[in-house]
């Protein structure tokens, strides 16, 4: 387990090398942080003080500070940074289909609103 | 003769040459890794379509607005805070499940039994909070299919009745759709946390039973680990998607 010198041993013990306590306290401290700063800007800067408004901007901060807290969970929690290339490849490289997907519904949500807003849904009545 | 080995003839010992799993994984934890990978699918699916409802609507309702109350200490005025409280049960039992997998690698069988109460505790724990965000909710009007308007003919009353949940123009569609993919999207995460509560159960009655002891490897506890993370991991977007855009 005491495997420090981050030169993992794949073939040996691919299942052990990396996480030990300290890292596993480490990376809950990230996410414990990344999610106190959510919080900090939602309750903070958006609901007392004022300073940011909800829009565009900080909702692109907050899924991105999403994504960083699902890289750190699927990475070090699901152990899939210490697996081998192929299978981090694998399991992955199939999420451009959601990212097509989310294009693909925005696209067709910005023509539904406008859709909504401008025609009349019953026209002959 | 020459002792030189053609090129076709060597023997190949790359790590999909056969004889060796390519991946050094074992087959469950594969096979658990493509389950979470096609629920990832899912879930994602749920969430873009919640968005482009979202989207689609000129007018959507303001999340800070429905959920605002702390149970037993505050009824209105503080959105976030309940659901915050959440999200930490939930990371912490990650964590604890991470330190069950860390025990069982190395064979210590009351360390794994301490971590997986404390991951079921978590899990419990959770799933008591969301009983009582659902109820709230249900109580303010919300249900499948059904928002506080519902029923209401007067166009005053429907008025009063949204517009505590809105802060720009009210709209009974967009309402709806929140009702229904709110108790849809959060109702088939607590189905995965009430399916891995009873998952982590098992796997503890299984260590108590000395099954991993006899098997030699708590190889178990990773898989069950893996599905406990990706349910961590729905709330992470859950979470993002529902209280804070």
């Amino acid at each position: 387990m005491s495997n420090h010198d981050h030169i993992v041993n794949h073939d040996a013990d691919a299942h052990e090398g990396g996480m030990d306590k300290k890292r596993i306290w480490s990376v809950f401290f990230i996410l414990l942080a990344l999610t106190a700063l959510e919080f900090l800007i939602a309750l903070g800067f958006v609901h007392h003080w004022g300073i940011l408004q909800k829009g565009m901007f900080v909702n692109v901060v907050y899924i991105i500070l999403t994504l960083a807290k699902a890289y750190y969970i699927v990475a070090f929690f699901m152990h899939l940074k210490f697996e081998k290339s192929g299978f981090i490849i694998c399991c992955s490289t199939v999420f451009l289909f959601i990212i097509y997907f989310i294009v693909l519904l925005l696209v067709e949500g910005e023509f539904l609103r406008d859709a909504m807003t401008h025609q009349a849904i019953f026209p002959h009545q | 003769m020459s002792t030189t080995v053609s090129h076709l003839d060597k023997v190949k010992d790359g790590p999909w040459s056969g004889g060796k799993s390519p991946w050094n994984l074992e087959y469950g934890k594969i096979m658990m890794w493509f389950f979470l990978v096609s629920d990832a699918f899912t879930f994602s699916a749920f969430l873009v379509y919640y968005g482009a409802q979202k989207f689609a609507q000129p007018s959507w309702i303001d999340a800070d607005k429905v959920f605002q109350s702390i149970p037993g200490i505050a009824e209105s005025g503080q959105p976030l805070v309940f659901v915050g409280i959440m999200t930490f049960i939930l990371i912490m039992s990650s964590v604890t499940m991470v330190l069950a997998v860390d025990a069982g690698h190395r064979n210590k069988k009351d360390e794994v039994v301490k971590w997986m109460l404390w991951t079921v505790l978590g899990g419990l724990c959770f799933l008591g909070c969301q009983a009582i965000e659902w109820s709230h909710l249900h109580h303010q009007g919300f249900w499948f299919g059904r928002n506080p308007a519902t029923g209401l003919t007067e166009q005053s009353a429907i008025v009063e009745a949204l517009q505590p949940y809105f802060t720009k123009e009210i709209s009974y569609t967009a309402a709806l759709q929140f009702a229904n993919l709110f108790f849809t999207i959060t109702g088939f995460h607590g189905l995965h946390v009430t399916i891995g509560v009873t998952l982590n159960i098992i796997v503890l009655s299984m260590t108590l039973n000395n099954t991993f002891e006899r098997r030699g490897t708590y190889l178990m506890v990773e898989k069950v680990g893996l599905y406990w993370h990706f349910v961590d991991l729905v709330w992470v977007f859950v979470f993002t998607f529902f209280y804070l855009i």
